[in-house]
């Protein structure tokens, strides 16, 4: 039979990274969206309005597939992992519910406003609760990786009885790695809503559509991918810094060094072997490792070998790094010789079309990729340095676990491959009323009133 | 009688707080997720106009309806640790099932609008699954629940009894949300439908009301001993008294100007605030059954004031906007639109 535990995590990642798949987007989305609407509050221009339009829809599917997977994770801690709240719940607990209580009735409610509402408030009460909605995923955002940081790097709290007690709720809250990691994850909502704004638009462009809504879109993505992608890189630079402080095994395992040495060499390639314990085929920057690590050429860094039986799987961590650095660097290339193309001639080159439209879900990788380096690399911790995984298993029978998982997974892959068809599709319908080729229906009789109130 | 422990401290008194708003907010989300999930049920007997207008009926509503299980669960899981382990590993199959219907139910609301033409009807269908599978097992759950999680046949197949009463009750809150949000002969058909749900409801509050005492003794004493069998016969009474009353005006809607179309909808939510609150007298102190109590169940004290702080500031406000919202979306429901 299948262990367990093996299959609770499993299930655990399987939800949450289907999870994260839809917050990215949705985050920085909002506040793309209000970038729309102010715009054209401001300018009047009709382009700014037909791409809030556009997008709006974009957003509400994205929303419904984040709360609904969100509400089966607010379950998944309880079903797959009791041992948790049994020992943390003192600081997870109110780290959940201030989420619950501050941000997502936020969010929900103003959302059916910001969605449906255009005809029913007025234009300032409408920007109002697009700027609320906006607010609202930002500030769970804020909680959930109070949580996630707070159990990297647990401080303000004591132990009694095996339970842990706040003591301090401001350290907790900012606790040392929040602040890389909260930066880090804004940077990548707003480059994954980049560059799937800028991918979508582009493949509008490359479909004939050159309206005023799509180029509008292209730019704002790929000057929002240019800006971002520098910060982001400099914000993981700082990031890993944090982490080698408190969490050396990981950035050992990251980097995919074994012994300990000064001027470490930067392994860009390698195939890990951790029976062996060493690398093969390794590609390498001689002493750039210590010279990112350490900002000195000869500076010592830790390798797995100090951390024997104690540090998490290698490859898992080591490939999952080097996938999202390399997005980032492909990010870098793209946007900036985008925003170039698009600053000097106005219209993309339709390679740079076919580049944007290949890096549309880049960021979705990148990001996957960044949660597993993350949480795999604290493995075997869940709380780093006061629980281990296993501690905190359900006793649920494997076989419950396997068939619920199986059905998890086929509704995941299924959902997936609905949303990317109906966010083309949504494109391929906006295009064409762009392009004038099918005029809109006339609306049905039941639908007028509406309609009239809109215009 | 349970033994209460001594309430002269306000941290004995923080679990009954903690049990009170974990109760109020599964008590919102019955009522509330309900009408929605009811509405979702009725959709398969509608034609397609009219599911544009019932869809619209909830559009803006139900993510944050949805919101209040998050709450109550959240309370669980927070206040009461070790109950929330328990309770969701003995349902972990069910609540599973749930979970499928509120994904299938939340992504077909958004797919069916956008999605090519040709897959509007499968939408509208898994909308309609969705809906009566998260309404089947929230009834299971009820039932298992009921039983104290026994494993026995009688016992499942109490809950598989309870599961329909269940979904039944959503479709009337749903049926008579529908008298009260549309015209015509939409809301002709679900005085209709409401009425068919009502007999099924009842079967299942009164299931419900006999079961419980017979599955604990100490549950029997406090409904039956005296003189709590006579203080507390109002409750039966005015359960039965709503019934009778709403079939009475579903007969006889609509009124000229369409005067009391709000009338069943509030019966309704009568009906389930009553329910609820034998339930709750019943079960109090107890989390699950007999087994574990609100006190051995709670967290640390100084984690509960925490989020006490916090709610007591931020529910007003949350019920302020959400009226806000109900106001914004008042009068007859109209098909969405974006813009
Ligand atoms: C960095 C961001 C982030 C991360 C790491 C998570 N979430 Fe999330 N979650 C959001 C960002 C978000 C969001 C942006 O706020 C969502 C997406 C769409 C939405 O409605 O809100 C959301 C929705 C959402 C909902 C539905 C809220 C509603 O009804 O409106 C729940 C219950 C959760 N999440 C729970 C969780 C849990 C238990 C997580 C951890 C294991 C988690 N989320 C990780
Ligand atoms: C949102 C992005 C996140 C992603 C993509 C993510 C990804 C993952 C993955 C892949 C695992 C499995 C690791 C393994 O089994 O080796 C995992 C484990 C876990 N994560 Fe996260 N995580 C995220 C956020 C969070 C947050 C916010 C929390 C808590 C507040 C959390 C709590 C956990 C727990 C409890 C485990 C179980 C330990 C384990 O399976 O190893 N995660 N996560
Ligand atoms: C190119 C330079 C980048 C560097 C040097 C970098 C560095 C890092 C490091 C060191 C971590 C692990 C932190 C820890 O677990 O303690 C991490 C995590 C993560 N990365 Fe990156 N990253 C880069 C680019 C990106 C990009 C382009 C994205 C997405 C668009 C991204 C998304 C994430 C996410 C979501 C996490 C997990 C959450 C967190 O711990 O912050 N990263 N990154």
């Amino acid at each position: 039979m299948l262990d367990p535990i093996l299959l609770a995590r499993i299930q655990f990642g399987a939800n949450i990274t289907f999870h994260i798949l839809f917050p990215t987007i949705t985050i920085a989305l909002a506040w793309v969206l209000l970038f729309f609407k102010l715009r054209y509050n401001r300018t009047g221009d009709m382009k700014w309005m037909d791409a809030y339009k556009f997008w709006v829809k974009v957003f509400a599917v994205t929303f419904a597939l984040g709360v609904v997977s969100g509400i089966t994770m607010s379950f998944q801690f309880g079903t797959n992992w009791p041992g948790f709240m049994e020992t943390v719940g003192n600081i997870a607990g109110p780290l959940l519910a201030y989420e619950v209580l501050t941000a997502f009735f936020l969010e929900a409610t103003f959302l059916g406003i910001m969605l449906f509402g255009f005809n029913r408030v007025s234009n300032r009460v409408h920007t109002l609760a697009t700027v609320l909605v906006a607010v609202g995923t930002s500030m769970s955002a804020f909680w959930i990786l109070v949580l996630n940081s707070w159990m990297q790097t647990p401080v303000g709290f004591e132990m009694i009885d095996g339970k842990a007690h706040a003591t301090d709720w401001l350290a907790i809250i900012f606790n040392p790695s929040f602040p890389y990691r909260f930066t880090h994850m804004m940077l990548a909502s707003g480059l994954t809503a980049a560059f799937l704004i800028a991918g979508v638009s582009a493949w509008r462009w490359l479909r004939g559509d050159h309206s005023g809504s799509v180029m509008a879109g292209m730019k704002t993505g790929v000057y929002l991918g240019a800006a971002l992608i520098p910060l982001q890189i400099l914000a993981g630079d700082m990031h890993g810094l944090n982490t080698l402080e408190h969490q050396p095994a990981k950035v050992a395992a990251m980097e995919g060094i074994w012994e300990t040495e000064r001027g470490a060499d930067l392994r860009l390639f390698a195939v890990p072997d951790e029976a062996a314990r060493t690398n093969h085929f390794e590609i390498t920057l001689p002493n750039m490792a210590s010279v990112i690590l350490t900002h000195s050429w000869e500076g010592e860094v830790k390798g797995l070998n100090e951390f024997e039986g104690k540090h998490p799987p290698v490859a898992p961590v080591f490939y999952a790094f080097r996938i999202m650095v390399g997005i980032g660097m492909l990010m870098l290339l793209v946007s900036w010789i985008g925003a170039w193309q698009l600053k000097r001639q106005g219209q993309p080159k339709p390679w740079l079309a076919r580049a944007l439209l290949f890096m549309t879900f880049s960021g979705w990788v990148a990001t996957v990729a960044g949660w597993y380096v993350t949480e795999i690399g604290r493995q075997p911790w869940l709380v780093y340095g006061v629980m281990t995984t296993a501690q905190a298993a359900s006793k649920v029978p494997s076989g419950m676990i396997l068939s619920t998982l199986i059905m998890y997974l086929v509704v995941y892959v299924a959902l997936i491959a609905a949303y990317v068809s109906v966010v083309f599709y949504m494109a391929r319908r906006a295009s064409r009323a762009a392009m004038g080729d099918i005029t809109p229906k006339p609306p049905a009789p039941s639908m007028q009133p509406t309609l009239q109130g809109a215009e | 009688m349970s033994p209460l422990p001594d309430l002269s401290t306000f941290n004995a008194w923080l679990p009954i707080i903690f049990m009170g708003i974990m109760g109020l907010s599964m008590l919102a989300y019955v009522v509330l997720d309900g009408y929605d999930l009811g509405v979702g049920i009725l959709l398969r007997r509608a034609d397609a106009d009219q599911k544009d207008l019932m869809i619209g009926s909830i559009g803006p509503f139900w993510d944050a309806n949805e919101t209040w299980l998050v709450l109550g669960v959240g309370i669980l899981l927070v206040a009461f640790p070790m109950a929330h382990g328990a309770i969701l590993t003995a349902l972990y199959l069910p609540v599973a099932l749930m979970l499928l219907g509120l994904i299938l139910r939340g992504v077909a609301f958004d797919f069916r609008a956008k999605a090519h033409a040709d897959h509007k009807e499968t939408w509208n269908r898994t909308f309609y699954a969705g809906s009566l599978l998260a309404a089947l097992s929230q009834g299971y759950m009820l039932g298992a629940y009921i039983t104290g999680f026994e494993r026995s046949w009688a016992a499942t197949g109490f809950a598989m009894l309870i599961a329909p009463c269940v979904a039944a009750g959503y479709t009337l809150l749903g049926a008579t949300w529908l008298v009260m949000k549309t015209e015509g002969d939409l809301q002709k058909r679900a005085a209709f439908w409401a009425r068919r749900a009502l007999w099924l409801t009842a079967v299942g509050v009164l299931l419900v009301s006999l079961a419980t005492p017979f599955v604990s003794e100490r549950i029997f004493a406090k409904w039956f001993s005296l003189p709590y069998v006579v203080l507390l016969a109002p409750i039966p009474l005015a359960t039965a008294v709503l019934f009778v009353l709403t079939d009475r005006i579903l007969r006889a809607l609509p009124l000229p100007g369409d005067k009391l179309n709000w009338v069943p909808f509030a019966a309704t939510v009568a009906i389930f605030v009553l329910a609820f609150f034998g339930l709750a007298y019943s079960l109090f102190p107890y989390l699950v059954i007999d087994k574990i109590d609100i006190w051995q169940a709670a967290s640390a004290p100084e984690s509960l004031k925490i989020i006490l702080a916090g709610a007591a500031v931020v529910v007003p406000v949350i019920i302020g906007y959400t009226i806000f919202s109900y106001r914004v979306f008042g009068g007859k429901a109209q098909p969405l639109a974006y813009y």
